[in-house]
């Protein structure tokens, strides 16, 4: 006989007239493919408790109507087969991973409903982490958390909800609290939370019982259909093969000894206000992928005629003095005068009081290496940087030192030595942080790579607080004037290198 | 228009142009500028952003928006890239596209912040469990973090596969002109995604298949479209190798040193010429080869203890002599450090 004769009618009248019931719901598949040769059962054992569990959720979904609109992403654990019964979207994930993907799923298709169906393994143990977060997110899905208090799939190991003294293949002599501590209590766990709407545990121990886990799925449903939030339903569900016990002392075993220790409860079914503030604007994807800020096309130098071939530039000084910001203002003038440019900064774990350096290259041509081993500038805002780096310049380069004058000891041979007091200059502008900007305009001065009008444009559109614009005027200026009365009076402040 | 634009900032401004609406994410030094740059940007088109628990809820994030048909993606470095080995492995055995990009660092364990390119196995030859191949790509400047990224979100849904953007923490933090046109990019149809709708009922993601046999053709399948990108898809850039002595190999910033040292040693007399792989996985084996058989040696440089380096092998068969010179520890090698070691193997390979 072929298999499939043996699947009833969907409904038969008896010779009294009754009708006999004995419908699946739509939301089953005709047929369980996942025994060839067995098709109208499900591949758990008698007694089980989440072939019980899936009819309430199957059944809900018919009644809601919502068949066409549901995903059910299935776990690890023996609900892994859950796609050969639900007539619906499926989505089959890692272990413990289902409220992830499931979070994945609804932010994709945010009407449709979204099921993530665990054991407690799954959920309790491996996947503690994704369902306190998605819970906590507020994420728009329903989760139903089959607790059996073990491992069934893998053949009977301790579960993290296994109750104290119950034995289990990894928990030989009982679970000890000694050893594996307590049991876990997931919806109490998750009540402590703001944001989830629904939180219930329910129980398959008796007819009674199961008629509230059918409400609570129902209700779960009914809420993320209504777009509420976070819906939870745990159900302590029989497990008759592992635990050793006939289907009807199973499902005692439920009432007796589970109920006791996971109390059943509707532990959260409010409306959350949840605030929706500070909501992001709209952009456009030209905006956004074109740069904010729009460079004007006139005053640019066509790169090809440029007087600069080529100049590397390492800043060096403490984090905090500008100098990553310095670099990148110079990369952004050299990309304006039409340069091949590149910006490579130091980057260290702490957030302050280390030092600090970038590399800028400047160039007509692609650059290759964005890593200058031989600067042909160093600006050296520290005497740590002066001493760690002076080394590198190339011979015939520059350096410039923001302080007053060299260390007493220090002697470098091979390049011209600039020192600027930019600090000092800074501090008599008014603002000790536009010391970066004084060494930049006496970088622009002394080396000539970039124009000042450069300069002035590009901190137009970084800086947007006018007085603040207004002192890095100035401070480009104080940088270029130092530069020029030290020359002029013929008194550079320190002996030139070259002339030694 | 150029802008001067981040590395790690230009793979966003790449993924929305190419159409990337999700991005599931955990900081992580060299690479948070990417989550950073998607949780300013992604909520602004009207994408999805979660700063996930972990890489590993991240990448089952990007498991679930990816089933559900959309262009997703997440950003790591070495330590985040090893949890979310599981979910790549899963990703691959139910054929789900998604771009991740590895911005690489330090290693061992925690090892440091600075670049490194050691996930080269573990990106390019797998890391995650079972028989699947990433497709990887490896950009070596700022504009090539958005033009790579956008290939790879080609790639992966061409191939119904995660494609890697397997980069460094030089390239991620340095600035560079970026020039992003603004064009259309449209994904391909996903019919066999699973929306929550009546069309995609039927459809079921998954990556289980328990009869050996299924499974053997699954993996068969799996192996056939592999083949095909190793015909359709490799990627790579050669300079002054037509009538180089030795070539020189590097990927990402190292190219880019290797570039400057080419230029320096051809200064000098010295005739090398640089191939840059451009697409790690597939290999560009025979565009190697036929370079390198035109010299009489290759020398291979990488930020790590030797890994691409057996890629280079395999695909010369031992047709001509390929030594490696490696840094390691986070260190850069210097211009100057690649040009002595240019000329010291020129010497031998002419």
């Amino acid at each position: 006989m072929a298999t499939h004769d043996v699947i009833p009618d969907q409904t038969q009248v008896t010779a009294d007239n009754y009708e006999l019931v004995h419908a699946k719901p739509e939301t089953f598949y005709r047929e369980f493919e996942r025994k060839s040769d067995l098709r109208h059962q499900t591949h758990y054992c008698p007694g089980c408790g989440h072939g019980v569990a899936h009819k309430l959720i199957a059944e809900a979904l018919e009644d809601l109507g919502v068949q066409n609109e549901t995903i059910l992403v299935s776990p690890v654990g023996c609900s892994v087969f859950a796609y050969y019964y639900f007539d619906v979207g499926n989505v089959q994930v890692a272990h413990g991973r289902a409220p992830a993907a499931a979070t994945g799923l609804k932010r994709a298709c945010p009407d449709k409903i979204v099921i993530a169906y665990q054991g407690d393994g799954d959920l309790a143990a491996i996947g503690t982490a994704e369902i306190v977060h998605a819970a906590n997110r507020g994420e728009k899905i329903t989760v139903f958390f089959v607790n059996n208090a073990i491992y069934g799939m893998t053949g009977g190991q301790m579960a993290p909800t296994t109750l104290v003294g119950q034995r289990s293949t990894t928990s030989p002599w009982g679970r000890r609290p000694v050893n594996e501590g307590f049991p876990l209590h997931m919806c109490e766990l998750l009540a402590s939370l703001e944001t989830p709407v629904y939180i219930e545990r329910v129980a398959l121990s008796d007819n009674k019982n199961i008629m509230k886990a059918r409400r609570a799925v129902r209700r779960a449903l009914e809420l993320q259909k209504a777009g509420a939030g976070f819906t939870f339903v745990e159900i302590l569900s029989p497990c008759p093969t592992i635990w050793g016990k006939d289907p009807v002392e199973a499902r005692k075993w439920v009432a007796e000894t589970m109920i006791p220790n996971f109390p059943l409860n509707v532990f959260r079914d409010r409306k959350v206000e949840i605030p929706n503030n500070n909501v992001p604007p709209h952009k456009t994807v030209e905006e956004l992928v074109t740069g904010e800020r729009k460079v004007a096309a006139e005053g640019v130098v066509a790169g090809r005629n440029h007087h600069l071939r080529e100049m590397g530039i390492k800043i060096a000084g403490f984090g905090g003095q500008g100098v990553l910001l310095l670099g990148q203002l110079l990369a952004e003038m050299g990309m304006r005068e039409g340069l091949e440019v590149s910006w490579l900064p130091s980057y260290g774990p702490e957030m302050r009081s280390g030092s600090a350096h970038c590399h800028v290259c400047l160039s007509k041509e692609r650059i290759g290496s964005p890593l200058l081993s031989r600067p042909d500038v160093l600006v050296a805002m520290n005497e740590i940087s002066l001493r760690k780096f002076a080394a590198q310049v190339k011979p015939g380069g520059m350096i410039l030192y923001g302080r007053d004058s060299l260390p007493s000891d220090f002697e470098i041979p091979q390049a011209q030595v600039v020192c600027i007091p930019a600090s000092e200059i800074a501090d008599k502008l008014g603002a000790a942080k536009v010391a970066n900007v004084v060494i930049m305009g006496a970088l622009l001065e002394e080396t000539e790579c970039l124009s000042s009008a450069t300069a002035i444009k590009v901190l137009e559109a970084k800086v947007k607080n006018p007085a603040l614009l207004e002192l890095d005027r100035k401070a480009l200026d104080a940088g270029r004037v130092f530069i020029d009365h030290t020359v002029a009076v013929g008194a550079v402040t320190q002996a030139d290198g070259f002339a030694q | 228009m150029r802008q001067l634009c981040k590395g790690n900032v230009a793979v966003i401004k790449g993924a929305v142009l190419a159409g990337c609406r999700a991005y599931y994410g955990y900081p992580i030094t060299p690479a948070s500028e990417i989550t950073e740059a998607a949780a300013l940007y992604l909520p602004e088109v009207g994408g999805s952003f979660v700063q996930a628990e972990s890489e590993t809820a991240s990448i089952n994030m990007v498991y679930g928006a990816a089933a559900a048909g959309v262009r997703v993606m997440t950003a790591s470095s070495g330590p985040g890239l090893s949890l979310m080995q599981e979910g790549i492995s899963y990703l691959a055995g139910a054929e789900l596209p998604c771009v991740i990009v590895d911005v690489m660092r330090g290693g061992p364990g925690l090892g440091n912040i600075a670049p490194e390119q050691s996930d080269y196995f573990a990106m390019v030859k797998g890391g995650g469990h079972g028989n699947y191949r990433n497709l990887v790509v490896a950009p070596a400047s700022v504009q090539e973090m958005a033009d790579l990224t956008i290939l790879a979100f080609e790639l992966a849904d061409k191939y119904r596969n995660p494609a890697i953007v397997l980069t460094d923490g030089f390239v991620g933090q340095m600035m560079e002109p970026l020039d992003l046109a603004y064009r259309e990019i449209v994904a391909p149809a996903k019919p066999w995604a699973v929306q929550g709708t009546a069309e995609t009922r039927k459809n079921m993601v998954s990556s289980i298949v328990l009869e050996t046999d299924d499974l053997e053709n699954h993996q068969r399948m799996m192996e056939a479209k592999y083949i095909r990108a190793q015909q359709l898809e490799t990627r790579w850039e050669e300079y002054h190798t037509e009538d180089a002595d030795l070539i020189v190999v590097g990927f990402g910033i190292v190219s880019r040193v290797l570039r400057s040292a080419v230029d320096e040693a051809r200064k000098m007399g010295v005739k090398v010429g640089l191939f840059r792989p451009i697409t790690l996985w597939p290999f560009p084996s025979k565009e190697l080869k036929k370079a390198a058989l035109k010299a009489g040696g290759v020398l291979v440089v990488e930020l790590s203890n030797g890994q691409m380096v057996e890629d280079v092998r395999l695909a010369l068969e031992g047709a001509r002599p390929v030594e490696f010179y490696g840094r390691v520890g986070g260190n850069v090698p210097a211009v100057e450090e690649l040009v002595a070691k240019i000329v010291e193997h020129a010497a031998v390979a002419v």
